[in-house]
């Protein structure tokens, strides 16, 4: 240790970093920033001693308490409360010892400012900006499939997980990318963690991304599979996508909000549309669609959709999006505050440590914290947060805000989606989540499978589900696995209380299952546009002829690659006798945790070579618990004898069942369903090989580089050169007294052209 | 008066907000920027509002973005 001192931000008059005297001051000094925080008046205390109790009293509510029914709202305190104190506490922890931000350096979008890509953003707005990038459909879905085990388990890891681990995670790659002139995650592997290193982890992104795009679209097609009204509905984004994208083109370039709120009415009266269409006889005939041909529809809209140019389709439905997503995620927390619904749900259910369920198979340890990865910490996020994200930021010490704050947001959607699935009947959940080859399909097969399960307090009839189903107008809710149609159900249900009653819950239905779809396929598109760039890069190594991206052959072929790889495995989930979601699931919070593992083992080497292994338990911590997670799921994954849990033991049953001339075997109904699992087993299985190896590797090297940085006490940079900024800027949502004064002097200024922070 | 101008500050602080979230004011950005830099004078020139949003979906033709799951 010791090399603490030879950090050089720790030295206050660094002369590299004297700013000019004819400006105000840049950055306040640390000192400043230390003294109001640790000016504690009366009212702080008091605000922080009711935080702190009323979080407290929201977790002896949830966890100790467990009445027959517990309210919805104390999920809600438990997770603000507990936000409030990681950031105000823990975050500023991280801030002062490991990351140890310095205002008085230039950021990229400072210092690499052309007005475009780096662009100095105001920190509120990039907080938006930022936000909106990472939620996805993965906290929506997670948690809705991890109820089975109990609102317990899923609500501690989701608000505990995120201080600990998902938060730091994201703000430190943030602060490390930003330092590094907005380098990509791939690229800081390379730099410190060398050549084998390196190429595991984009070896390992790759992969990933396929997997993780296969089962988002997996989702979709489960969602949408046999729903008329949803597939019309969620088809006609695309030609309202397409308008849009000519109207910002051709018409008016720029007016972007005008365009949204355009386009928003128009998906409000597809979805009212898609109601009356579902209702005629020919509109039924036509948006009805089986599983396996609305698969194949997707795969072909995605590489039309990766091919096509971005103004025309991606650009404007992102918009769409974005404007979806931060309306609906804010409608949902206002209502669930104002219906405050009663759980039913038990504490933790006997599937926590039998690992039976029928939503996704195995015990609480693992596969809780991979079955919920979004939310609590996700890999994905490294890949948002280094390379878009820090082009913009304007001061150092906004990482903190726009990193760890955002993912706090990103957490709190999950628990709302959580609420939302706990706030349904149990066992409207189970007849929904339990796989077609549980139920039969059938409402009568459904209520038979559900009060078979033996759970106590539950129950349900065929009436109620075949009622259920036409409250949501939908011709069944049997066997709707992959999360989305629950929480679908929930949000109508929750919706319905505050506006329009029962009446609306099938327009609530389809509002969320569109909201859903209209993400996940932004993020199957932009996944297959990225894997594709990151292939023609790999391939160009060998034939440098694919580096070329303007080169249409070489772009259509790896988009076809890709495309054909997300595309086997998502045929695989639509046709697999096994259900599908429940096989296929924890391969996608296995491959996100995996590389939220990557991304942690990256920071490590940093930090280590930063020389401060004083506070590298900041980053051991959540690396440690990622890393035992993913790789024990895996090893289940592939060594478990249970067949319900390991690919290779399915594997074997079925084909020790083939070998005795069984023509029929577990779920399966044929020799041709027995030779799909067979098939389908022996690629999840390989996959997950592959996964671990790649992860073993890279924190392996990570290892290596953090030894090497402790016996050397050398501490090496691979940051950007400090220069000094010329700009100043508040560090968190609301600006402190000493910030407020610094911004008065620069406010002052006369206008020569010095951007102006607005304050409102 | 003074509630009509509180609203009207917070209603343009919203559009503000929203605007900023949803990237309108990207090509204001980078007229400013551009200003700061070469000045007014028209050395290097300065792309219209219709050139400059064609520029940023065609640099997203080359440099895609991802979107989180």
């Amino acid at each position: 240790m010791g090399a603490t001192s030879k950090i050089p931000h720790d030295a206050i008059d660094d002369p590299d970093l004297t700013q000019d005297p004819a400006l105000p001051p840049v950055a306040l000094d640390p000192r400043i920033h230390e003294a109001e925080e640790a000016h504690w008046t009366p009212v702080k205390v008091a605000i922080w001693v009711a935080i702190a109790l009323l979080g407290g009293l929201s977790w002896v509510m949830l966890a100790v308490v467990r009445g027959e029914t517990v309210n919805a709202i104390w999920f809600v305190f438990a997770a603000i409360c507990t936000y409030l104190i990681g950031y105000r506490f823990y975050s500023n922890y991280i801030q002062k010892h490991l990351l140890r931000p310095d205002d008085r350096r230039a950021t990229p979008a400072e210092y690499k400012a052309d007005g475009k890509d780096y662009a100095a953003t105001d920190r509120r707005v990039l907080f938006g900006h930022h936000f909106a990038a990472i939620a996805g459909a993965g906290p929506l879905v997670g948690p809705v499939l991890a109820a089975q085990m109990g609102y317990l388990p899923g609500t501690i890891w989701i608000i505990v997980g995120v201080v600990f681990a998902g938060a730091v995670q994201d703000y430190l790659v943030l602060f490390f990318s930003m330092r590094r002139g907005g380098r990509s995650l791939g690229q800081m592997a390379r730099d410190e963690l060398g050549r084998v290193g390196g190429t595991a982890a984009l070896l390992a992104t790759l992969t990933i991304m396929v997997i993780i795009v296969a089962i988002l679209a997996l989702v979709v097609v489960n969602a949408l599979a046999e729903s008329a009204w949803g597939v019309f509905s969620v088809g006609m984004t695309i030609p309202i996508a397409l308008f849009m994208g000519c109207y910002l083109r051709f018409l008016r370039p720029g007016k972007v909000t005008e365009i949204s709120i355009i386009g928003f009415v128009l998906l409000i009266a597809a979805i009212v549309g898609g109601g009356a269409i579902s209702e005629t006889t020919w509109g039924a005939a036509l948006f009805t669609i089986d599983k396996v041909p609305l698969a194949i529809g997707i795969i072909v809209y995605g590489f039309i959709a990766a091919i096509l140019p971005v103004w025309l389709l991606l650009a404007p439905r992102d918009y769409l999006s974005t404007f979806m997503k931060i309306g609906t995620i804010g409608m949902l927390a206002i209502a669930i505050i104002i219906v405050r619904p009663e759980i039913l749900v038990p504490a933790v259910t006997e599937f926590a440590s039998s690992g039976a369920g029928p939503v996704v198979s195995g015990t609480l340890f693992p596969f809780l914290f991979v079955t919920i990865a979004c939310g609590a910490l996700s890999g994905f996020h490294a890949l948002i947060a280094s390379g878009t994200t820090p082009k913009l930021i304007e001061k150092e010490r906004q990482s903190r805000f726009i990193g760890y704050g955002g993912m706090l947001m990103e957490s709190f959607v999950a628990i709302m989606a959580l609420v939302a699935a706990l706030s349904i009947d149990q066992g409207i959940y189970y007849a929904m989540n339990a796989s077609p080859a549980l139920t039969g399909g059938t409402v009568q097969g459904a209520a038979a499978f559900v009060n078979g399960l033996g759970l106590t307090g539950v129950s349900v009839t065929p009436e109620l589900l075949t009622q259920t189903a036409i409250n949501v107008g939908e011709e069944s809710i049997v066997s709707r696995t992959g999360g989305a149609p629950t929480l679908s159900v929930g949000l109508a249900n929750i919706m319905q209380q505050v506006a329009g009653g029962s009446g609306m819950m099938a327009f609530w239905y389809h509002f969320a299952i569109m909201f859903e779809a209209l993400f996940i396929l932004t993020a199957v598109d932009a996944g297959t546009r990225v894997a594709r760039f990151m292939l023609q890069d790999s391939l160009g190594n060998i034939f440098p002829k694919f580096k070329d991206t303007g080169w249409r052959t070489g772009a259509w072929i790896c988009t076809g690659i890709m495309v054909a790889a997300w595309g086997a495995v998502l045929v695989m989930g639509v046709t697999d006798p096994l259900g599908g979601i429940n096989t296929l699931f924890p391969l996608f919070g296995i491959a996100n945790q995996l590389l939220a593992a990557i991304a942690l083992a990256v920071c490590m080497a940093i930090v280590a070579k930063r020389g401060l292994f004083k506070y590298i338990w900041i980053v051991a911590l959540p690396l440690g618990f990622a890393a035992v997670v993913t790789i024990t799921a895996s090893i289940l994954k592939i060594f478990s004898t249970v067949p319900s849990v390991g690919y290779f033991a399915q594997n074997a049953a079925f084909s020790n069942a083939l070998a005795a001339g069984e023509t029929s075997f577990g779920t399966a109904t044929s020799v041709e369903a027995m030779e799909a699992v067979v098939r389908n087993t022996m690629v999840q299985g390989i996959l997950s090989i592959v996964f671990v190896t790649l992860a073993v590797v890279v924190i392996f090297t990570a290892l290596q580089a953090t030894w090497n940085a402790w016996k050397t006490h050398a501490s090496a940079t691979s940051e950007d050169p400090a220069v000094p900024s010329r700009m100043f800027a508040p560090s968190g949502i609301m600006a402190t007294p000493a910030e407020k004064a610094t911004q008065a002097l620069w406010d002052a200024l006369p206008k020569t052209g010095k951007r102006k922070a607005r304050e409102h | 008066m003074g509630v009509a101008t509180a609203v009207r500050s917070a209603a343009a602080g919203l559009a503000w907000y929203v605007k900023g979230v949803m990237g309108e004011d990207a090509y204001d950005k980078y007229r400013a920027h551009h200003e700061a830099v070469h000045g007014t004078a028209a050395a290097v020139p300065v792309m219209t509002e219709r050139e400059f949003w064609r520029d940023q979906t065609d640099r997203q033709d080359t440099n895609p973005q991802g979107r989180c799951c």
